[in-house]
């Protein structure tokens, strides 16, 4: 777990203080703390309605935030209109001008700014091409593809350098295929362009694959960030760790000590600090979980389980088991075991204490979410 | 084809075309009622009427077709200054529709993008709540309004900027502002559906690319909008040229138009050639108008004026 430390907020590309939007009763976005390093790659990721888009929205100028400060490159920017500031935008749906062609959409940020028609349109062409669309600029955008707008709107955005690049779940109008593709593209033309990327999406599979860093969010608030592997290894929420991926969560503390599980085995994470009071859970992927004979494991993480459905993918088997106290758990077995995998048998089921995580109470939000490493 | 009949899939197969077939013709069947109706109703007239143009006769002994094709050079050169009233009704027209331009696009601009979603209906039925008088009433209404006994005139007199006796009528500022009047809907209501067809996302992307208000009225905006003003052009343009209305009730002897001289062709000389080649010439000119100003204005592309 090598986790960069967070920028501090004088080096930071985009720093959000106490940011908070109010919609009438409903707050969208609640009190965010963000800072985004310079040339970084963050996306913003939760389910829809969560307030990921309003952020996005505060951060391009096109929404006030109730409370709270929002700094550009150390700039408090947060009064200012968007067209006053460094800061372009990927929108969803690409938004590009229809009545202009495509050339004349990508020099129309350069233009306002007062760069001369020549040299826009010479800057123009240079950015097609890093997009890999040389000799388009003649074209209407109604004429390309649904892949080709949203590299056209790319381009038009990183024409103009800006310090932050606001990405607004940009795939979500591909289909699947191009999306692959698009996702190796962009991450091409990010570490190309060095512009710090703000990505926002609801796919959990496209931010971990591009994302240097991570933000999971939830019901206006942030609930976990850092890079993806840490977010994921180690999630701080179950809410996090069920949106990143599945996950099995195991009931804590109904038993014996908090982190006894209701059968009484003992369970055990390596470092972290055991939670002293009850109501916790322990997350475990279900890659993670080791199947054997029963009664051939002991210790720590170990308890048995009843096989109840075995599915055949080809690359792995998912079982699924259920606890002696009921809990349903899934595992992905990568060696199938065919003896062993019968459903209706009675099976050890164990994991690593570097491979699994306790999770907070539902309710309550753990305050230093970082130390969660 | 032939020995595919032979085989037993052949029935269903031929059932398949057949319901292709159907599928294929039922849209231009039902399109006949409309482009029957326009058949009927508008080229049928319009042929007709080029016909009458070229007869011969009188009123008394009736009209022949003769093909005389002089009627049209003898509107410039015979005793009546057909040509003044031409150029006096492209000059109206033109003007009113100007002014119903710079008029109804603020007022489509606000209700498109200032006004929340509940009141835009009630602005709307605002603005077309003048059609549910009669056409001919209104027009009167402003007759009073700024005839010499008119409130408006009264005011005016008293604060000097008329003389007494003398009203705003009779003068090609009556005949224009009915006009504006009249046809201010038929502006409002295009321009209106053309803004509402903008994206908004379009506005916040000329604001993210650096573009202030006025860029992004005049860049994105107004560009986008241009299909909504040509088609009020032409609903304002076509109606307010030939309309002898406005002129007859509003204006005097200086502001005879086209629209009464053919009014006065057909009714009260009865040279029924004459009106016909009047109106015939009349709808060339307005033609050839709109198609200038479709290539000025814009572009290789028709569909981004539709």
């Amino acid at each position: 777990m090598s986790e960069a430390p967070p920028p501090s907020s004088s080096e930071a590309a985009i720093s959000l203080r106490g940011v908070s939007r109010r919609f009438g009763d409903a707050i969208a976005v609640n009190n965010l703390e963000l800072d985004l390093a310079q040339g970084e790659f963050f996306a913003l990721l939760g389910p829809s309605g969560c307030g990921k888009t309003t952020t996005l929205r505060m951060v391009g100028g096109f929404e006030l935030p109730s409370t709270g400060r929002i700094y550009l490159d150390g700039t408090d920017v947060t009064a200012l209109p968007s067209h006053k500031r460094d800061v372009n935008t990927v929108f969803q749906s690409y938004a590009l001008f229809p009545h202009l062609t495509v050339a004349e959409n990508v020099i129309y940020g350069l233009r306002r700014r007062g760069t001369a028609k020549k040299e826009a349109f010479t800057r123009a062409e240079e950015y097609l091409e890093l997009v890999g669309l040389t000799g388009f600029g003649k074209r209407r955008p109604t004429q390309l593809s649904g892949g080709q707008q949203q590299r056209v709107a790319l381009a038009r955005a990183l024409v103009n350098h800006p310090k932050v690049l606001l990405l607004d779940e940009p795939m979500g109008a591909l289909d699947a295929q191009i999306r692959k593709t698009m996702q190796t593209e962009l991450k091409r033309i990010q570490r190309e362009v060095g512009i710090t990327f703000l990505y926002v999406t609801h796919d959990q599979a496209e931010a971990m694959s591009m994302a240097d860093r991570l933000a999971v969010m939830n019901k206006g608030r942030m609930e976990d960030i850092g890079t993806p592997a840490r977010v994921y290894d180690h999630p701080s929420t179950a809410f996090v760790a069920s949106f990143l991926g599945s996950c099995n969560v195991l009931p804590l503390g109904t038993e014996g000590g908090p982190t006894t599980l209701p059968d009484g085995s003992a369970t055990l994470v390596e470092g972290a600090t055991a939670p002293a009071t009850s109501g916790w859970s322990l997350g475990v992927r279900p890659e993670r979980v080791n199947l054997a004979e029963a009664g051939t494991v002991s210790g720590p993480n170990a308890t048995t389980a009843t096989i109840t459905d075995v599915t055949y993918l080809g690359a792995v088997s998912e079982v699924h088991l259920e606890t002696a106290w009921g809990t349903p758990v899934q595992v992905l077995q990568q060696r199938g075991d065919a003896g062993l995998l019968v459903p209706g048998r009675q099976v050890a089921m164990s994991w690593k204490a570097d491979e699994c995580f306790w999770l907070p109470p539902e309710n309550e939000t753990p305050t230093t979410q970082e130390d969660a490493a | 084809m032939t020995s595919a009949t032979t085989l037993p899939e052949a029935a269903p197969t031929r059932r398949v075309r057949l319901e292709a077939l159907r599928r294929g013709v039922t849209p231009y069947l039902l399109s006949i009622a409309g482009f029957g109706w326009l058949g009927f109703f508008f080229v049928i007239p319009l042929v007709s009427g080029l016909l009458v143009s070229l007869m011969t006769g009188n009123p008394d002994q009736g009209y022949v077709l003769t093909w005389n094709w002089s009627v049209y050079a003898d509107l410039f050169t015979g005793p009546t200054p057909y040509w003044l009233y031409l150029v006096r009704s492209l000059t109206y027209g033109l003007s009113a529709t100007a002014f119903t331009i710079i008029l109804a696009f603020p007022v489509a601009y606000f209700i498109a993008f200032r006004v929340s979603a509940r009141w835009k209906t009630t602005l709307l039925a605002l603005v077309m709540v003048t059609f549910f008088v009669s056409f001919i009433i209104r027009t009167d209404m402003w007759f009073y309004l700024l005839g010499g006994n008119g409130p408006i005139t009264r005011v005016l007199v008293h604060l000097h900027v008329l003389d007494h006796g003398q009203t705003f009528l009779s003068t090609p500022g009556s005949v224009i502002g009915g006009m504006v009047y009249n046809d201010f809907a038929f502006m409002v209501l295009p321009i209106y559906v053309a803004m509402e067809r903008i994206d908004p996302r379009l506005h916040e992307a000329s604001n993210d690319l650096f573009g202030n208000r006025a860029n992004t009225f005049f860049r994105v905006t107004v560009p986008l909008t241009r299909s909504g003003v040509f088609s009020g052009i032409l609903l304002v343009l076509i109606d307010t040229v030939g309309d002898p209305v406005n002129s007859s009730i509003l204006g005097g002897k200086e502001t005879y138009t086209i629209g009464q001289a053919i009014q006065n062709a057909y009714f009260t000389t009865q040279q029924y050639n004459v009106a016909a080649a009047l109106s015939t010439l009349l709808m060339a000119i307005l033609g050839i108008i709109l198609f200038l100003y479709a290539r000025v204005v814009g572009t290789e592309n028709i569909e981004d004026l539709i």
